[in-house]
């Protein structure tokens, strides 16, 4: 049998990926290993290449495999932000892994079949696909997060992932079968003509979209779903846990969103009242809690939480009843904007915290910070912009991004959902800014014990710079972004 | 005879599968959980799946439970402590969430979609048929499977060999 040659050039960047990742793991243990960062070099080129070759062939909606896998301009526009951030993570770990002590190369290995895995769950256009997307990427994950084996809370988080993951996947995978058995099919167009055809209110296909729901839930931390989260990323090694928050989240949004309207666009009664709810939970309870916390990567993992409740909003507003092609498109887009500034704001911070240390550990509490703008200028003033940013102050980028998504929950007539998102990002201005007054306000105390160092690396000096420089100029000049997610979105 | 058949098999699983976790002796758990998938297997068969029977048997009952049994064998779990306080909650949510599949069924029907017709099944096997659909449709499900078991491989070597890092 042959696999025709079209269908392998529409999956060119997964191939280049996936094969870029198993020669890392051959060359591996015959690079000498003062020489280990060449490989990290040679994964950040895949990502180069393959950002060139899916930025080249953006916007013509392709089938292959018998019709399993779809790559249109919305597939690609997640696959350009997961290069950039799979780029970003690898050259912040360069740096990092070897002041942690745990620099094997399969690290990056590991990442580039995460990614793998992601830009398969984003373009594919049957569910069984999207499933083992999420599994190659989840199974990467929860490695990665033990990387730190000789510490207890990395296996405590490598484990917790773990468990609950799989229990998520169960779920996801049970919605699945559900649907199979009520519509004889996996693929999203076939579910889509089902769901016409047998009308609301199958019992069968309800239940089964509630536990996919459910699942995907699960993967973007949206309450009451999010248990997992922060102990799991404050466990994980820093760079990992900035690639969870982002990267992860980026495609299990992408891949949430297209199931929902392409599988189940039939059915957005039933569902946008349910997002509705999560959305409105999850602002609630990822706000509040984070203001109790005292650990910095903890506070990100509730705000990271908090964020996935602003996207919601998108979704919501894109399946919410009543509204035109037009708004709903608007919410699709407003929701990619959103994750791609979040993206950047988050992976700044999380870098803050990965450099900063103390002793022979991670400056990871909010004591750590104190007085930092005395002792570091540049990294205080870089955590500002990055709190700042994540707050939604103007002229930074998570303004634009938020502004757009309640720009989009008006049009489509939700204008208290709009205000519910507002009052929770004054509420959160509070976290973020706290660790502003802390870091400029205080004097660093005398009794610390060990000073807090900055352990910059040049690669972790450009992982910032990337950040800072699209959380200002997405912040002044969004519109080349807003353009883009406006033609990549789903109708 | 097909209802007998099926009445039977699904009694025989419901009850194993609560011995399951009701049984306190970790062993005697396994043993049931070994029942209940032979008879998940028979099960297959009356539906004339017979090479999904075959895998369950092969990779469920021998494979992974001779694996549980190694695990509860070597760590030799005596204790018999309970560690869960969540039984009047999880008792009540189960309830509930009962319930509410029980009335969603009964209120609006259970309807399943029309199988995609019989194929070759019939005339090729079952077994086969699996095959030819395993690597001409679902060629790319199936290659991403073997990259999953790639990942998890290298997982287990990295996480648990000893001296890879200390080596540095």
């Amino acid at each position: 049998m042959m696999i025709p040659l079209a269908d392998l050039v529409t999956i060119l960047p997964e191939l280049i990926v996936v094969s870029a990742a198993c020669l890392l793991l051959v060359l591996d243990p015959i690079t000498p290993s003062n020489k280990k960062d060449l490989l990290a070099w040679m994964s950040v080129a895949t990502l180069g290449v393959c950002f060139v070759v899916t930025a080249g062939s953006m916007g013509d909606r392709v089938f292959a495999f018998s019709d399993l896998v779809v790559v249109d301009g919305y597939a690609s526009f997640w696959k350009l932000l997961l290069y950039v951030v799979s780029a970003m993570t690898i050259l912040l770990s360069i740096g990092y892994l070897k002041e942690e002590r745990i620099d094997l190369a399969e690290f990056y290995g590991f990442v580039l079949l995460s990614l793998t895995g992601m830009m398969i769950m984003v373009s594919g256009a049957d569910l069984l696909v999207i499933y083992l997307g999420i599994e190659l990427m989840s199974i990467s994950l929860y490695i990665m997060a033990g990387f730190k084996r000789f510490e207890a809370k990395s296996i405590e988080s490598s484990a917790k992932y773990f468990i609950l993951g799989a229990f998520s996947s169960g779920l996801l995978l049970y919605g699945i079968s559900l649907i199979f058995g009520a519509t004889g099919s996996t693929r999203l167009v076939e579910i889509a003509a089902a769901v016409d055809a047998r009308g609301l209110d199958d019992s069968m296909i309800l239940i089964a979209l509630m536990l996919v729901i459910v699942g995907f839930g699960f993967k973007v931390a949206a309450v009451p779903f999010h248990m997992w989260t922060p102990d799991v990323y404050q466990g994980a090694p820093t760079s990992v846990t900035a690639f969870m928050a982002v990267a992860s989240k980026a495609a299990s949004f992408g891949a949430f969103l297209r199931v929902m309207l392409e599988g189940f666009g039939g059915m957005k009664p039933n569902w946008s009242g349910l997002i509705l709810g999560v959305c409105i939970l999850t602002l609630i309870l990822g706000n509040l809690v984070a203001i109790v916390q005292t650990n910095v990567k903890r506070m990100l993992a509730y705000s990271s939480i908090a964020h996935a409740g602003y996207a919601l909003i998108g979704l919501v507003v894109a399946g919410w009843v009543g509204t035109e092609a037009g708004v709903s498109a608007k919410g699709v887009s407003s929701m990619m904007l959103y994750l791609a500034v979040y993206s950047f704001m988050t992976l700044g911070a999380f870098s803050i915290v990965a450099i900063l240390r103390r002793g022979g550990e991670e400056g990871e509490d909010l004591d750590d910070f104190t007085g930092l703008a005395k002792r570091h200028k540049g990294a205080a003033f870089l955590m500002l912009l990055f709190m700042v940013s994540l707050a939604g102050i103007p002229p930074t980028a998570g303004f634009i991004g938020k502004f757009y998504l309640f720009m989009a929950a008006v049009n489509a007539g939700l204008t208290w959902l709009a205000v519910v998102g507002l009052i929770f990002a004054a509420v959160s201005a509070f976290y973020y800014l706290r660790v502003v007054m802390v870091m400029y306000m205080r004097e660093p105390s005398p009794d610390q014990e060990g000073e807090t160092r900055l352990a910059l690396s040049p690669t972790a000096f450009v992982v910032l710079a990337l950040a800072a420089a699209g959380v200002i100029l997405f912040g002044l000049y969004p519109w080349p972004l807003v353009s883009l997610t406006a033609t990549a979105a789903l109708p | 005879m097909a209802t007998f058949v099926f009445l039977y098999f699904a009694a025989v699983i419901v009850m194993a599968a609560s011995l399951v976790v009701l049984v306190r002796n970790p062993i005697y758990s396994a043993l049931s959980l070994l029942v209940m998938f032979f008879h998940v297997a028979g099960l297959y068969v009356t539906l004339h799946a017979e090479f999904l029977a075959a895998i369950q048997i092969i990779v469920y009952a021998g494979a992974i439970l001779v694996l549980y049994l190694f695990v509860v064998m070597l760590l030799n779990v005596k204790r018999e402590e309970q560690f869960n306080r969540q039984g009047p909650v999880a008792l009540f949510l189960g309830v509930v969430l009962l319930t509410e599949a029980v009335l969603l069924t009964v209120s609006r029907g259970f309807t399943v979609g029309a199988p995609e017709p019989g194929r070759e099944g019939a005339a090729v096997g079952n077994t086969e048929s699996i095959g030819e659909v395993l690597y001409s449709t679902y060629l790319f499900p199936f290659e991403i499977a073997s990259l999953i078991l790639l990942v998890a491989m290298i997982g287990a070597v990295i996480l648990s060999k000893k001296g890879i890092m200390e080596s540095k």
